[in-house]
């Protein structure tokens, strides 16, 4: 295949820019790079830019500014030897239905010029892998969305990829499949696969990225594995919600707390407190205790671990749900 | 030169299973034209029409020709169909995604079309045969009046895929395709000679690359090889031109999909 690898990435995104028609911009000046055998994600709500950016990389949309390396190939340069070496996971809808799932499989043995006598066995691997023989010769009109998944996860394997990009692995299954599918996607990153994916599920990228690049409005806003994002925001979060009447007191309140041990922030927004500490179970009797002493009411306590949508919020100012 | 017959014999193959299961698509598909047009159509004007001036025994025999290349009209239009769908669910971006020579997915829609269109043609010729339309020019004269189809069908399944590529929903594309095919066949010669017509139809229909393959195919069916020899001379002119025109559409249309 001759690969001329360029770094030590399997991915290099530098300065990726994509403007449809002279106007919409999609994503601007985007930069990442991925290690070989990561999981990376791409996370961010929809229209965010993530499957634009997941198009360049799969060789079948074309930059408008910027450059995009897959295994020190450049996208735009080097697409066959790109293809040739990539497996692509649409998401769920990209299925002929008139098809049976081996039909679909041989299909793409064609296509990736698989010899003949050697696609069948492959074909049965893959569909193995999966989990999928028995319902390998059923027509996919009548497949579960998970089946469905699992079918575009085997098409994604078949030509053997080092990377393996997957759009919304996940969109649209219940529960159950859902844990499977990550179950097939931490096996492929076990095998040594480059694991790219987008989704708008936090937990997805929380539970299955190595790192992940935070997207939002075209633009990359933070870079970092789910751990270091959660700890960047630099403790627990404890919010407080004064009653009504209380709203006047909240500026001495503040400073009241912020004087406590194990208080490292407090920001007020309208009749919240919002205040990082180093641990909640520590430090919440000490916030009580000047709740009271100040006379003030509370309508709502909360407490907990950073989640990624704090580090959504902290990072594009808004939660994801509501764009979900 | 293997790979790329591997893969379009492999997106060949996709696009004559779809079909095979899609049984009652293919009976319609099939039975459509000749049961509207050269049985209901002909028929229904046998006694009006004025043989005087459609100069046949009977106007089925006007009318096969015009039926032939209608049929070919209507399944290049819908030539692009699949793939639109294809653009449309994600099938198309799986396949780019893949180490294909980018003509293969174009090349494999034209065999298709192509055989589904001969089959029809036959199917046509062959019940027309049974109205007692018997083309005089024989086997030899069948086997042109395909290759004009297939002259025509080339152009007009590479305008489909272009109308696929560029459309922004699959409701603009049946909208065009419905919007195109009938005034394509009434500015023709198909139903009526352009003799019959108002001046100013008769001048359109003269514009219409349909009109040429249907005078080049009539004469083969109703006169003979000394009159249809210098249409068909005329017909590849014109095709040789509408084809050029619409692959480069598609061309174009293809290459902006790809960004």
């Amino acid at each position: 295949m001759g690969l001329t690898v360029g770094g030590p990435f399997a991915i290099e995104v530098e300065g990726l820019s994509k403007t449809y028609d002279g106007a919409v911009t999609a994503v601007e000046d985007v930069s990442f790079q991925v290690s070989p055998g990561e999981v990376f994600g791409l996370l961010g709500p929809n229209g965010a830019g993530k499957t634009t950016t997941l198009r360049v990389l799969i060789t079948v949309l074309r930059p408008s500014g910027g450059t995009a390396r897959v295994l020190g190939m450049d996208v735009v340069e080097q697409a066959d030897a790109v293809r040739q070496a990539i497996g692509y996971v649409p998401q769920e809808r990209a299925i002929d239905r008139f098809l049976s799932g081996r039909e679909h499989l041989q299909l793409l043995a064609g296509l990736y010029h698989i010899p003949k006598d050697q696609a069948a066995a492959r074909i049965d691997a893959v569909l193995a892998l999966v989990n999928l023989e028995h319902k390998a010769d059923e027509i996919a009109r009548n497949y579960s969305g998970g089946m469905k998944r699992k079918l575009d996860i085997a098409c994604g394997l078949l030509p053997n990829p080092k990377v393996l990009f997957m759009d919304e692995p996940t969109l649209g299954l219940d529960v159950e499949s859902r844990l499977k599918i990550w179950e097939h996607i931490r096996q492929l990153k076990a095998r040594g696969i480059t694991i790219v994916l987008t989704t708008n599920y936090l937990d997805e990228a929380d539970q299955l990225c190595d790192r992940l690049a935070i997207i939002d409005g075209g633009r990359v806003k933070v870079i970092g594995s789910p751990k270091e994002l959660k700890s960047g925001l630099g403790g627990d979060i404890v919010t407080l919600t004064l009653a009504s009447g209380d709203l006047d007191k909240v500026e001495a309140l503040a400073q009241a707390i912020k004087g406590q041990t194990g208080v490292k922030a407090v920001s007020i927004k309208q009749h919240l407190l919002d205040i990082r500490v180093a641990s909640p179970e520590a430090t919440l009797p000490a916030i009580l205790g000047a709740v009271t002493a100040h006379g003030c009411r509370l309508e709502f306590v909360d407490f907990h671990r950073p989640r990624l949508d704090d580090v959504f919020l902290a990072h594009t100012g808004r939660h994801m749900k509501e764009d979900a | 030169m293997n790979d790329y017959v591997q893969e379009v014999g492999a997106l060949t193959t996709r696009w004559v299973k779809r079909l095979s299961r899609e049984r009652f698509s293919l009976l319609f598909t099939l039975a459509q034209p000749m049961v509207f047009w050269l049985i209901f159509f002909g028929n229904l004007f046998q006694r009006t029409a004025d043989m005087a001036i459609v100069q046949t025994p009977n106007y089925i025999a006007f009318l096969t020709a015009g039926v032939v290349i209608m049929t070919i009209l209507n399944n290049g239009l819908a030539g692009g169909t699949d793939l639109l769908f294809d653009k449309e669910n994600g099938f198309l971006e799986r396949m780019l995604s893949t180490p294909i020579s980018r003509t293969s997915i174009v090349m494999s829609r034209f065999l298709f079309v192509m055989a589904i269109t001969s089959g029809q043609v036959l199917v046509i010729l062959g019940v027309a045969y049974l109205y007692g339309v018997h083309p005089v020019t024989g086997l030899g004269g069948v086997a042109v009046i395909i290759l004009i189809g297939l002259l025509f069908g080339i152009g007009l399944t590479a305008l489909s895929m272009a109308m696929a590529f560029s459309v922004k929903s699959h409701g603009d594309f049946f909208s065009m395709l419905g919007f195109l095919s009938l005034p394509m066949i009434f500015l023709s010669s198909a139903l009526v000679p352009l003799s019959a017509m108002p001046g100013w139809m008769a001048f359109l229909a003269r514009l219409n690359p349909m009109t040429w393959a249907i005078d080049a195919v009539r004469p083969l069916i109703l006169t003979g090889w000394d009159a249809a020899v210098p249409q068909i001379g005329i017909v590849v002119i014109v095709m040789a031109v509408f084809d050029a025109f619409c692959l480069w559409l598609a061309a174009k249309a293809f290459r902006k999909t790809l960004g």
